[in-house]
């Protein structure tokens, strides 16, 4: 197999402990694994983005080349459309609906909408609101993650235990939270 | 062997760990920090008490490690790119001096200036050194190598500088790494002096032994396991149509690209993989000789393709003085794929398209934290100098050259660590007035204090704004070197202590503030103000730490 992600959001969002569940996952599978992060200035508040790549045979590029990403998952809509070219034509984007503005400039979210719409394969959510609702508000990356799990083509108990392992030092709470954020995210995906 | 997820930082900080380290001696400064961190966090480090506190900049460092050297453990040093500016006098007279224990200096590059303010490329200081260069292309490599460059370091007795960029520094992949780390060197005194005292009959002494020695770290190059010689062609007579020369992380570039073709492509091309400099010649001549055409892919300033052109400008030597690869900034997947293709190797990555970019995307540039004490550092500013002709204020390098950017569109200069206070005085000595120098805490002790003590000594007629969060925030909140301690410095290096102000900047004391900011632009001489108050990340961080502790 082999998947070519990209994660996307504002600096602070927290896309990198999305990858840090996936790259648990891979590694768990004995797959190869590259992921390119943003570190430094752009975490202010800039638009930040990390290349994933997991795959059964060994990964040259640690980074994903144009129209090679299989899957975008974007923690904020505006940033998912960001980086559609480096989406192959039937690749999936994941995102949440809740625009993060902190630019004068930012565009209509019903333009944000419709261009989404245009999209062949996209799951657009409100996390932050599931989130809430389901109180799990500080999982919100992670039902994002379970709205992607058939994209990224991971077996959903495999995602279920990385995040059981990636958390455990945390503490049962968070665990639990997460798993439950992780199974909110896969009833998104239709 | 265990696997291990590692970044290309955290890597190098195992790789040094278990080749038996001693001490990391390091100033934060992206994309080299998280190899520091790491060692700070690692169990082993603790246990051996490896020294890894952070350094007050990349000049005290690598004097500190030569000194672990001189007593025969093994030091690194780890900085980005511009820090080689700063530690330029140290580095490069440690090839005078040679090493007892070994010393890696590894400097991560940052070509598309991710974070910094130029692309300068580090081999350079390597050869121009005379110091041996290690350049590596997988995070597996940069594991590996530590060990071996730490042994090389202590064989050749020198240096060993090590390489990365961005790409590698920030990239995790999967790395085997040993189960037990290699012993500590026991400390000795075999550093002869007559090395180590560089008066010009020493140095002139050394300087011909480590010339002479370059012969012999070419053919240690030539024959090294992380130069991987041309492949032979695969079939027929006569010239290959296209060779590589493949350095760092463009190998990767050209690999996914050649990955990617069809084998009848492949046949065309020869590929020379060079991770271990001085420039192996031989190796590169055999490519040339057996080559039609080269093209030379480097990440970086086009140091490899300059050595193989020569004076004589072939026709047949491509690369990014030639157009094939971008001139300046970072390689990528697609530049190299669309250079490969047009010299013959055909690849769907040279063709494919991703979907269109949308119209609706805005560019989103970084900006200061809601909340960051130096946005109401620079409100006060702003609010002051507005009733003045021609303010000028002096920037420097860290967070709040975010200043520059819309809303404050505060400094008009930010050059080099420490320039703002030298760059102030300077416009006063030619009569500008106000002058306002803005440098942050950390930056302050890095490289400020001196150009403070000329601006003193000079009764300069300048305002220094030392904007104190109490860290180094643009880095990721490291300690930073003068806490507590500024109003000391400032009135130890002769500071009036009437013109010395520390406030807290926040909204309700701009009255406050201002009043300060505007009284002592009008005294005609050194003024120091320090709005204090802590960087907000660190502060969520710590109060996260509280309430975990409980």
């Amino acid at each position: 197999m082999k998947t070519d992600i990209i994660l996307c959001g504002v600096g602070g969002q927290g896309i990198l402990s999305i990858a840090t569940i996936i790259g648990e996952a891979a590694m768990n599978e004995n797959l190869y694994i590259k992921q390119a992060e943003v570190h430094g200035m752009s975490q202010r508040g800039g638009d930040v983005q990390s290349n994933l790549r997991i795959s059964s045979n060994p990964i040259a590029s640690d980074l994903i080349p144009k129209g090679g990403a299989d899957v975008i998952i974007s923690m904020e809509p505006m940033e998912a459309l960001r980086y559609l070219p480096y989406l192959n034509k039937e690749g999936w984007v994941i995102t949440s609906n809740a625009p993060f503005v902190n630019i004068p400039n930012y565009p209509g979210m019903e333009d944000i909408k419709a261009e989404l719409a245009k999209l062949p394969h996209v799951v657009a959510i409100d996390i932050e609101q599931l989130a809430k609702e389901n109180q799990v508000p500080r999982s919100a990356n992670v039902i994002l993650l379970g709205a992607a799990q058939k994209a990224l083509g991971i077996d959903y108990d495999k995602l279920e235990a990385a995040i059981r392992r990636v958390f455990a030092r945390k503490g049962d709470a968070v665990v639990d939270a997460n798993v439950k954020a992780l199974a909110i995210g896969r009833e998104q995906q239709g | 062997m265990n696997k291990k997820l590692l970044l290309g930082d955290e890597a190098v900080a195992l790789g040094a760990l278990h080749a038996g380290l001693s001490g990391v001696y390091a100033y934060p400064g992206t994309p080299s920090t998280e190899i520091t961190e790491f060692i700070q966090m690692h169990p082993l480090a603790k246990k051996r008490k490896v020294h890894s506190r952070w350094c007050t900049n990349e000049k005290t460092a690598m004097e500190a490690a030569l000194g672990m050297s001189f007593m025969g453990k093994r030091a690194l040093v780890c900085m980005k790119h511009v820090g080689m500016n700063v530690c330029a006098d140290p580095f490069v007279n440690s090839a005078m001096t040679g090493v007892n224990g070994g010393v890696i200096v590894l400097v991560a590059d940052d070509p598309s200036m991710h974070s910094s303010q130029d692309e300068q490329d580090s081999r350079f200081y390597g050869k121009f050194a005379m110091i041996p260069t290690f350049e590596p292309s997988s995070q597996q490599e940069a594991y590996d190598m530590m060990e071996a460059a730490f042994d090389y370091s202590e064989q050749q007795c020198l240096p060993v500088l090590m390489r990365v960029t961005t790409r590698m520094a920030h990239s995790r992949a999967v790395v085997e790494v040993k189960d037990e780390a290699r012993p500590e060197n026991e400390m000795n005194y075999n550093a002869t002096a007559a090395n180590w005292v560089l008066l010009p009959a020493n140095a002139r002494r050394r300087n011909d032994k480590v010339t002479a020695q370059q012969a012999q770290l070419e053919e240690d190059a030539e024959k090294s396991k992380y130069n991987l010689p041309p492949s032979q062609p695969l079939q027929g007579e006569g010239k290959t149509p296209l060779g590589i020369i493949a350095s760092g992380i463009a190998y990767n570039y050209v690999m996914e690209v050649l990955n990617t073709s069809p084998w009848e492509g492949l046949e065309k091309v020869a590929i020379l993989k060079i991770s271990q400099y001085p420039l192996p010649k031989k190796l590169v001549r055999q490519l040339l000789e057996s080559c039609e055409k080269v093209m030379v892919a480097e990440e970086g300033q086009p140091f490899i393709e300059e050595q193989v052109r020569g004076v004589f400008e072939s026709q047949n030597i491509l690369g990014r003085l030639t157009g094939e690869l971008p001139r300046t900034g970072e390689l990528t997947p697609d530049c190299v794929a669309a250079a490969l293709s047009a010299l013959g190797v055909t690849s769907p990555l040279a063709t494919r398209e991703g979907l269109g970019v949308s119209p609706l995307v805005a560019a989103r540039p970084p900006q200061l934290c809601q909340g960051c004490g130096h946005r109401d550092v620079y409100t006060a500013l702003n609010d002051v100098l507005k009733e003045y002709e021609n303010p000028r204020v002096f920037g420097d390098i860290g967070c709040y050259t975010l200043g520059f950017l819309p809303p404050y569109k505060a400094i008009h200069s930010c050059v080099d660590m420490g320039a703002s206070i030298t760059m102030a005085k300077g416009a006063a000595d030619a009569g500008q007035w106000p002058a306002v120098a803005i440098i942050g805490d950390s930056t302050f002790t890095h490289s400020g204090m001196t150009g403070l003590l000329d601006a003193v000594n000079e009764k300069a007629n300048i305002t220094v704004i030392i904007s104190d969060n109490l860290t180094t925030a643009m880095t990721g909140g490291q300690d930073s070197a003068g806490t507590n301690k500024f109003e000391a410095i400032c009135l130890g290096l002769g500071v009036e202590s009437e013109h010395l102000h520390v406030v807290v900047p926040l909204p309700k004391n701009m009255p406050e503030i201002t009043r300060i900011i505007r009284e002592e632009i009008n005294y005609n001489g050194v003024s120091v103000i320090i709005p204090q108050r802590e960087c907000i990340q660190t502060f969520k961080r710590h109060a996260k730490e509280r309430k975990q502790q409980k």
